[in-house]
């Protein structure tokens, strides 16, 4: 080994503190970064290989019903490789011992062979039999929130029909890698099931033989999407289709690209911050040990070591830290990653078997990134430590200079003791070296806010969605549109408060070459149920004769301002295609909405009083009673309980939030030890001489301590609300990153998402001050009585 | 005359003819040092720094140690100024004893009765000479003012410089400044003119001679000089840890006189 290269292992040895300060920090944003890239790889890998194995289609469309035949003309249509029929039908389901409406899709398997699209992932039991009568597989989210082996069985209302039905097998689908009801806000395993059984039982029951009602088909190469499903809705129309829609618009599939998405913003953004600061901190540190191995640069040089040799040295000690950091952020976000996945896997996403992926490159991406930041962030202490003459080098430096600081000098002076105007001169007489040190601290605070920012966000999205806007406790669902007069009977059940009924309609809404496929939603003008909000989250009345769009929906997706002509091809009836007016934008953080008067809405479908479902408030204590009855209603197709809904989303994303709260206080703590601690030392070492003068002079430890972690004191003080303005900032870019139709976050942080940021900030630069304390007491009195720096 | 030492117990007032005649004698003794060892571990080796000093130091005195380095100088000084702990032996300041004393002891020790001069003067570079003096002055309990202490030195004018716009000699001056400011009972100067050129250290040296005459101070003065020696009242000759020898002068010169 050369004896530069045992010099810079001893100097690394001799900075071990800070050497791991640092490498913390570069850890913290290498482990994001791996988490969430691995993450993203892993769900990505498993993703395609699970939908190429079983066969996920690329174009869907559901229909009212059309005969066998008409699925050759489809087949036989341009662009179209594979195509499937199937019979689905929306059931009420029957769990022994469990009260609570469920609902279920039931989904035919062809009785001979296995399906040609959207094949099942068996996880325990068996396929149906050919041709058996009453056996059926259930969705593994479903089977596991009830318990149920091959073997048990429960019951289905299918279109008014009680059925038995035998468990078995349990299966994943790639079509419900994500599952959700229609018209629910989130997932509810124990609520809501997929089933599939044989297409003969299931058409029999149904009334569907010789037909079907749902189409899934994959593209030809080289075919164009959106010319197959022109085509393939062209010849549906006259069958009651609702518009075919690609992959994109696949309801599961598009929740997780969103969730795919928010993954690959994770590992940009915040990796960002962390090597950000990483490379802030090895400036710092770096050109402080410049500044004390001056004289040894320059006896170096005047040995004949080149300038290349000593900047390589310097640079080499740097990667060291980097490379230190890398491999800890590498094993542990290795770790976080496969914690995440196998968090997604339980709460989320339903695939058969998770690849997890740590990619070489995922890897070399994050050494070359932090080694960028850190030799960037020290090339120019190293650039001015090589150009220093030799002879001046081993001169000592000149005693820096101070001077009064602003507050002094506008004649606060005399408040001022000896040691606290020390404290003030230090801080002012470097502004950009203070300045990136608040910084760093307030990132810590900022990154520890966003961390926590969820829960909160969560509980006012819920908030508003269900004690603002959705106040029903009740939303059912009828098996078709039906005379208002309905309303009546519902009322008149024993336990319904009151009862506010519902139309929507199926459309695509179009606005210049803008679309998108919604349902309009026809609602009581001044509902007490259902509400639409206004920016301001205040209730609003729906005007007549037009339509209020959600904020996304009008801005994001249509580019719409109120007063414009939005053109509505219905997908329901005589399908008429409309040109009704925005009236007005409406708040919603949760899926996008087209609302409309229940009334005007019936005028424009040319029908009467007519609803598609109802709103009830439920008296509280009658709900299970009154399920009994609805459930026994041939027409009442599904229902949907709120506050049940509720429960269980927070069950789900209990989880999560825990995850990310470990992990956030763990990076920011990082971040925050990291700032403060490196920022102490160097205090220490640039001052340390100062310091032990002033103990021989009869300064208590406690006195030098008050001068020295009184600078970090107020660094740290300083350093807080500056880390609120970087939380806000943080929780905005995750704010606009995040938007899209299926949810919008709201910039809003709690209280305790402040105090938690704070909290971060105060116990690191406790855990410092402690640190530096025990070093205080260790300083070398007596040597400072014969060395000059 | 004036009253010069003022401290916590006694308050005594002595004019410079006592001084000049004052033999070393146990009533007066400031220092009272017996048998002090001390050895060093570096590493694997024991470095005998002290082999049994026996010693007395007076009020009022001007005491020049002399020697080598490696003489134990140096060492000496640290343990009268309660940097560091004897080995072996004892110290008695007054009628404290030092040894075994603890660390808050120590630091109330020096705070009250001790004042430091320093080879590199060890000013605070983000304070001014003023509030250099002041930083001590705030946490004494009957110090001058700082601009009285600076006056005396001969750097009334200059009390809002920062280190960085002073000279070696003025940093120096600044620093006895700050010794004297809290009226210690001793002055402990490591080296003082060591950084120095001989005409810059001279004018150091008038100064300290000049508190050690008008404030009473005893002075201990460490030096590897012996052109220095001809100011003190008593040279004690160290060598190779022990006493070599206790010469007291006869023919005091002024320090102006000196030259090297």
């Amino acid at each position: 080994m050369k004896a530069l290269d045992r010099k810079l292992l001893r100097d690394l040895w001799h900075l071990r503190g800070q050497v791991l300060a640092i490498a913390a920090v570069i850890m913290g944003g290498v482990a994001t970064m791996v988490m969430s890239l691995s993450t993203y790889d892993s769900l990505t890998t498993t993703r395609d290989r699970f939908y190429g194995e079983y066969r996920f289609a690329e174009v869907f469309v559901s229909l009212k019903r059309a005969p066998e035949p008409v699925a050759e003309r489809l087949a036989a249509l341009p662009g179209v490789e594979r195509l499937e029929t199937r019979v689905r039908a929306g059931v009420k389901l029957e769990v022994a011992g469990f009260t609570d409406p469920i609902t279920g899709l039931l989904l035919s398997l062809p009785d001979q062979g296995e399906p040609l699209l959207n094949a099942l992932h068996l996880r325990r039991g068996r396929m149906v039999q050919p041709w058996s009568t009453d056996e059926v597989v259930l969705s593994d989210t479903f089977a596991d929130a009830h318990r149920f082996q091959p073997g048990d069985t429960l019951a289905a209302i299918i279109n008014g029909k009680r059925k038995q039905l035998t468990v078995v097998g349990v299966a994943v689908s790639p079509e419900y890698v994500y599952q959700i009801a229609p018209g629910a806000m989130f997932p509810d395993f124990k609520r809501y099931g997929v089933l599939w059984m044989g297409r003969n039982a299931l058409a029999a029951a149904y009334d569907m033989e010789g037909a079907f009602n749902q189409v899934s088909l994959t593209l030809a190469r080289g075919a164009h999407e959106q010319d197959v499903i022109d085509r393939v809705d062209a010849v549906l129309g006259a069958y009651g289709g609702t518009g075919a829609y690609g992959r994109k618009t696949q309801f599961s599939n598009r929740f997780l690209s969103e969730e795919l998405k928010q993954l690959q913003t994770t590992a940009t953004v915040f990796p960002a911050i962390f090597l950000g600061v990483a490379a802030f901190l090895l400036n710092v540190v770096l050109s402080r040990l410049i500044a004390l191995q001056r004289d040894q640069i320059a006896i170096l040089k005047a040995f004949g070591y080149s300038y290349a040799a000593i900047g390589a040295h310097y640079v080499k000690l740097v990667l060291l830290m980097a490379v230190l950091g890398v491999v800890a952020g590498v094993a542990l976000g290795a770790w976080f990653g496969q914690g995440l996945s196998n968090v997604y896997m339980e709460t989320t996403f339903r695939f058969p078997y998770l690849d997890y992926r740590l990619d070489a490159g995922v890897i070399l991406i994050a050494l070359g990134i932090s080694a960028f930041a850190a030799v960037s962030g020290t090339l120019f202490s190293v650039a001015r430590a090589v150009r220093l003459p030799p002879a001046e080098g081993m001169r000592p430096e000149m005693p820096e200079t101070y001077r009064a600081t602003l507050v002094e000098r506008i004649g606060l002076q005399r408040w001022f003791s000896a040691p606290t105007r020390m404290i003030l001169r230090h801080i002012e007489r470097r502004p950009l070296k203070s300045f990136l040190t608040v910084l760093g601290i307030a990132c810590a605070c900022g990154l520890m806010m966003v961390g926590n920012y969820q829960k909160g966000a969560i509980d006012f999205m819920v908030d508003v969605q269900f004690r603002q806007a959705a106040r029903e406790d009740l939303a059912l669902a009828f098996i078709e549109p039906t005379s208002g007069r309905a309303l009546h009977e519902l009322a008149a059940l024993p336990g319904v408060d009151f009862v506010e009924g519902f139309r929507d309609v199926p459309a695509i809404l179009r606005f210049r070459h803008y679309q998108h496929r919604a349902a309009l939603f026809g609602i009581q003008p001044e509902g007490r149920l259902h509400r639409s909000l206004d920016s301001s989250l205040q209730p609003v009345a729906v005007p007549p004769g037009g339509v209020v769009l959600t904020d996304h929906l009008a801005d994001k997706i249509l580019h719409v301002k109120p007063g414009d002509m939005l053109t509505v091809e219905v997908l329901e009836g005589r399908r008429p295609v409309l040109q009704v007016p925005v009236l007005g934008i409406t708040k919603q953080f949760l899926g996008v909405s087209a609302y409309m008067q229940q009334e005007s809405l019936n005028a424009l479908m040319r029908e009467g009083s007519t609803v598609s479902g109802a709103y009830l408030a439920v008296q509280p204590g009658s709900e299970a009673e009154l399920y009994a009855k609805l459930h026994e209603r041939p027409r009442v197709l599904g229902m949907v309980a709120n506050k049940a809904a509720i429960q269980s989303f927070y069950a789900t994303i209990g989880e999560f939030i825990l995850f990310y709260n470990l992990v956030a206080t763990l990076l920011a703590g990082a971040i925050g030890f990291g700032v403060v601690y490196n920022s102490a030392r160097i205090a220490l070492s640039e001052r340390g001489r100062e310091l032990a003068s002033l103990r021989v002079l009869g300064f208590t430890q406690g006195e030098i301590a008050y001068i020295l972690l009184g600078e970090l004191a107020l660094l740290t003080l300083a350093a807080i609300p500056v880390g609120f303005v970087v939380g806000v900032g943080l929780v905005g870019i995750l704010v606009v990153a995040f938007q899209n139709e299926l949810y919008r976050l709201p910039l809003l942080l709690t209280p305790e998402n402040y105090a938690m940021g704070a909290a971060v900030v105060i116990v690191s630069a406790l855990l410092s001050a402690l640190l530096l304390w025990f070093r205080l007491g260790r300083l070398d009195l007596v040597a400072v009585l014969k060395t000059r720096e | 005359m004036r009253p010069a030492y003022t401290h916590g117990v006694y308050t005594v007032s002595i004019s410079r003819g006592i001084m000049n005649r004052m033999p070393p004698d146990p009533a007066n003794a400031i220092f009272v040092a017996r048998g002090l060892t001390k050895i060093y571990r570096m590493g694997e080796v024991a470095v005998h720094a002290l082999r049994g000093i026996d010693l007395i130091l007076n009020r009022g005195e001007l005491v020049v140690l002399l020697g080598p380095s490696g003489s134990g100088k140096s060492t000496l000084l640290n343990i009268l100024g309660g940097l560091d702990a004897p080995s072996g032996g004892e110290v008695r300041y007054l009628d404290h004893m030092l040894t075994g004393a603890s660390e808050a002891e120590l630091t109330r020790f020096r705070r009250e009765h001790v004042g430091f001069v320093f080879q590199f003067y060890n000013l605070i570079p983000s304070l001014t000479a003023r509030e250099n003096v002041a930083a001590v002055t705030e946490i004494s309990k009957s110090p001058m003012r700082p601009e009285d202490a600076l006056a005396l030195v001969g750097l009334g004018s200059r009390l809002d410089h920062f280190p960085a716009q002073l000279s070696g000699g003025e940093q120096q001056r600044v620093a006895i400044a700050r010794a004297v400011a809290k009226n210690p009972a001793v002055l402990l100067c490591d080296e003082p003119t060591g950084a120095l050129d001989s005409a810059t250290g001279v004018v150091v040296l008038e100064v300290l001679e000049k508190v050690n005459r008008e404030l009473g101070t005893l002075t201990v003065l460490i030096t590897h000089n012996a052109g220095i020696a001809d100011m003190a009242d008593r040279v004690i000759r160290l060598s190779d840890g022990r006493i070599a020898e206790i010469h007291a002068n006869t023919a005091k010169k002024r320090a102006s006189e000196l030259s090297w």
